[in-house]
């Protein structure tokens, strides 16, 4: 096993009206076994027994699908590796002697909370509006009266992988959110469950997205790159869609 | 205290119906004058919070994450049983029914366990209404796979990410009703008390874990579904949050805890590496159809795998269970694990592994053919362990994955304080002492969208709703108890970290409260408890104040109640003298090693009431009758 010692340019501040800035540490002694938020405990765990306050980061699963994590890793969120959360991002793929400038997610939508932690209810605030069937529990039809072609079905998952995390926002110079809310678009647009509300769901997705200070798509593609599960921009190109058809088409 | 679980009488397949038939309706124009507190967001939490809502009851629903969407429940990888026959392959309601009592050893309720196969099928429904993505056929219909040494098709799948696209099709049915007013969310904020008044569960002392305000909520019924607890052990597959608090504060205020030993190991995990090491990732368990499981024949053998000959290496499991071979069920897979790094045949730096071995699927199908099946988890394992499991041999160890056991409910899912109900993981209800693969998100959604929806109206029907507000004692007496303990946890100032107590508790619980129990062991972990409680409570350092977002603060509290918690685990393993699925007593065991239940006298629940701060707890046995099908010894041979 190999040992490394890094050092870690962290954000803190205390609170979302306070003042913040980079703190320099030293990482001591780090085995390349480790996962990335294990070389936060080790160093948490070394702070609170010098009686300073440990790094507030968020973090759940651990295992790459709660979207709970994440902060960017000079300058890319959820560090270097593609397709992978900073929980599963593993410090084999750093050098010994390593600088690394650890940030929160940033966003005019994403108000800071403390140190590396960031709100993200705007996130729950968008599907609200509609990220959803109108069905109610019970009084459905059997699970195989209506057929969907394979590839459709998959297509909708592809979309329907994403874990909520807001890399994206974070990766895009316009802090947009339009890769997270076009998979959500896609995934219902795509099934035929998602007809009945499609323009409606377009129309006022997009609203709440605009409401809260989210960015337009400049085409930069920074979101597709640092998503932690590769979920394509043809999302956001499907959003447009969705939008102009609702906008131009929709009888509602 | 009376333990009546309230079954319904008649037949078996009658109860369910008989039940709703039965129950008192509330009017559609008063159920908005009921308040519902739900704590928890996963499955259970998300998809009743959705239906109480469309009902029309008004819904509070508290999370301890940034979001609802990312309850543990997201993690589950393979599946959701369900009794379609969509496959025609003789599978029915009845043989879902009898394959999950006969799962569980025989440690679960007939009717409950009976109404989940029914209502399995209508869980799938509901999902695909919701544009749950599930796989399907070339022809467009639902695909089906067999897991967990079923042998028929049952599971219903969407990639390696089941749990995770069932638990968005629930919280987005739950942000429907939000936008309609009917639930409103707090996430967050940790349930610190539960609110007895009058024998009856009227509210929830929560902390709001980015402000540190101790906030208090009244209702006509609490709602639990926090999941399992797991993270005892430290290590476990479960999120890094997951913990007993909810259920152990209820279990204060009078909530009987059944079957807290039952413990679920689960066999193919990525082993541990370092002490440093903050959780467990599972592998599915599909990785057995192909995978075979081996150890070096050679005790101490060190060599690389690939060196090892054919003639030198032992297929443990293929030479036990000639029938079953590499995919006996997880109790069985991870004793036998165990047994062989016992006998130090275990390989990796630690020991603590043993081999799955592809080698032989690769030559028989072809790499391209293995990695098309196993490719996802293959990647995940590369990606953590830096190893290709197409060229060398994945390593794995048994891992604590799901707790059987939780807050004893009735057949309405009622725990045994009036008004408290719990869901999902939370409760004890329906796997008796080992769950079978697919089962826990079947669970979940029965309880959540179908099971409780039904069953909570006829307490509001039949119980006198006097109206209560925050201000009244017990209120108050539980907010001072809250903030009396956070105060008590901030100023011990000692030299210990939260998680360093957490990793001692883990370590003893494991070593003696694991895989494989006896009563020396069982004892000697319940002599320490007492000093790591005092340590814990002497020793403790938590850095900054209750007054904002404090992460360590947070932990301190879990990791105290886990360390009350163990010891009714524990005395509950002692007082189990038989072996019955996860539970193995070494000293019940047959000439093969196998575990051996004991009918006459350990088929019960056994619920444990709170007797107070430092006394014994109270054990209450529920025996369990069997009706419909005739008990029978696992085999696997």
């Amino acid at each position: 096993m190999t040992i490394i010692h890094l050092t870690l340019k962290i954000w803190r501040q205390t609170g979302p009206e306070s003042k913040g800035s980079f703190k320099t540490y030293e990482s001591g002694p780090i085995t390349t076994a480790m996962s990335f938020l294990e070389m936060l405990d080790v160093l948490n765990e070394r702070l609170i027994l010098n009686g300073e306050e440990p790094v507030a980061f968020d973090h759940d699963c651990r295992e790459g699908i709660c979207g709970m994590c994440g902060s960017v890793i000079n300058g890319t969120p959820h560090g270097p590796e593609k397709k992978t959360t900073l929980c599963q991002l593993h410090m084999r793929h750093f050098k010994d002697g390593d600088t690394l400038v650890i940030e929160p997610f940033r966003s005019r939508a994403f108000k800071l909370v403390k140190d590396l932690i960031v709100d993200r209810s705007a996130f729950d605030a968008i599907i609200a509006e509609g990220g959803y069937v109108s069905v109610n529990t019970g009084g459905t039809p059997d699970a195989n009266a209506i057929p969907i072609p394979t590839f459709m079905a998959e297509q909708a998952l592809d979309a329907a992988e994403c874990i909520g995390c807001g890399a994206c926002v974070a990766a895009c110079p316009n802090a947009s959110a339009m890769l997270f809310v076009g998979a959500k678009i896609s995934h219902l647009a795509l099934l035929p469950q998602g007809q009945p509300e499609r323009s409606k769901r377009a129309l006022a997705m997009v609203k709440k997205m605009d409401e809260l200070g989210f960015g337009n798509c400049g085409n930069e593609k920074y979101c597709e790159k640092s998503c932690p599960k590769g979920i394509s921009i043809s999302n956001i190109a499907r959003l447009n869609r969705e939008f102009m058809r609702a906008a131009f088409c929709s009888e509602e | 205290m009376q333990l009546d679980h309230r079954i319904p009488s008649g037949p078996l397949t009658e109860k369910w119906d008989r039940f709703r038939f039965e129950t008192n309706l509330i009017n559609p124009a008063n159920k908005r004058k009921f308040e519902i507190i739900v704590v928890g967001a996963g499955l259970a939490g998300a998809s009743a919070s959705a239906t109480l809502g469309e009902l029309g009851y008004n819904v509070k629903t508290f999370c301890i994450q940034d979001s609802p969407r990312r309850g543990h429940s997201i993690a589950a990888q393979g599946g959701i049983n369900a009794a379609k026959n969509y496959q025609n392959d003789g599978d029915s309601i009845w043989r879902l029914f009898y394959d999950t009592i006969k799962g569980g050893d025989f440690r679960a309720r007939e009717a409950n366990v009976y109404r989940l196969a029914q209502i399995s099928n209508q869980i799938i429904d509901q999902c695909v209404a919701q544009g749950v993505p599930f796989a399907r056929e070339y022809g467009g219909l639902l695909a089906n796979r067999s897991f967990g040494g079923a042998q028929v098709s049952r599971t219903f799948y969407a990639r390696g990410q089941t749990g995770q696209q069932l638990l968005l099709g629930a919280y987005s049915a739950m942000m429907r009703q939000v936008k309609a007013g009917k639930v409103t969310l707090h996430p967050r904020s940790e349930m610190m008390d539960l609110v007895v008044i009058n024998g009856q569960a009227r509210g929830i002392v929560t902390r709001n874990l980015i402000t540190g305000a101790i906030e208090s909520h009244a209702a006509d019924a609490v709602v639990l579904a926090t999941g399992g607890y797991g993270n005892a052990y430290y290590l476990s597959t479960n999120a890094m949050a997951s913990n007993v608090t909810a259920t152990w504060r209820a279990y204060k205020r009078g909530a009987a805890f059944a079957n807290p030993c039952f413990v679920q190991i689960h066999p193919t995990c990525i082993p541990v590496h370092g002490t440093y090491q903050s959780k467990l990732t599972l592998m599915s368990e599909s990785l057995r159809n192909d995978g075979r499981v081996w150890v070096p024949t050679r005790i101490g053998d060190k060599r690389p795998p690939a060196e090892i000959p054919e003639p030198e290496r032992d297929y443990y499991l293929e030479q036990k269970y000639p029938s079953f071979g590499n995919l006996v069920p997880r109790d069985v897979a991870s004793r036998n694990a165990k047994e062989k790094c016992d006998q130090s045949k275990g390989v990796g730096d630690t020991g603590l592994a043993v081999y799955l071995d592809f080698a032989d699927a690769i030559n028989r199908l072809g790499e391209a053919a293995i990695r098309q099946k196993y490719g996802n988890l293959f990647d995940m394992y590369e990606k953590i362990t830096g190893q290709d499991p197409v060229k060398e041999p994945m390593t794995i160890y048994p891992a604590v994955h799901y707790t059987m056991g939780g807050l004893w409910v009735d057949y309405h899912l009622m725990s045994t304080v009036p008004g408290l109900f719990v869901l999902g993981e939370a409760n004890f209800s329906d796997h008796g002492a080992n769950r079978l693969g697919a089962s826990a998100l079947m669970q979940g959604l029965a309880d959540g969208y179908f099971v409780l929806p039904a069953t909570i109206s006829s307490h509001f029907s039949e119980s006198a709703m006097v109206p209560i507000t925050t201000s009244h004692p017990a209120f108050t007496e539980a907010i001072d108890t809250t903030k009396g303990r956070i105060q008590r946890l901030l100023s011990i100032n000692g030299k210990r970290t939260p998680d360093d107590f957490h990793r001692e508790l883990g370590l003893l619980l494991w070593d003696h409260c694991g895989m494989a129990r006896n009563e020396a062991g069982l004892k000697l972990a319940l002599g320490r408890l007492p000093e790591l409680k005092e340590n814990f409570w002497y020793d403790l350092k938590v850095t900054g104040s209750g007054a904002d977002l404090n992460q360590t603060l947070e932990r301190a509290g879990r990791v105290a109640d886990f360390i009350e918690f163990a010891e009714v685990m524990i005395l509950d393993a002692l007082s189990r003298q038989e072996s019955c699925g996860c539970h193995f007593r070494e000293e019940s065991q047959t000439a093969e090693h196998e575990a051996k239940r004991m009918d006459d006298t350990y088929s019960h629940v056994s619920a444990w009431q709170y007797q107070g701060e430092g006394q014994t707890p109270q054990l209450h046995k529920e025996p369990l009758v069997f009706e419909n099908i005739q008990l029978s010894q696992r085999s696997y041979k």
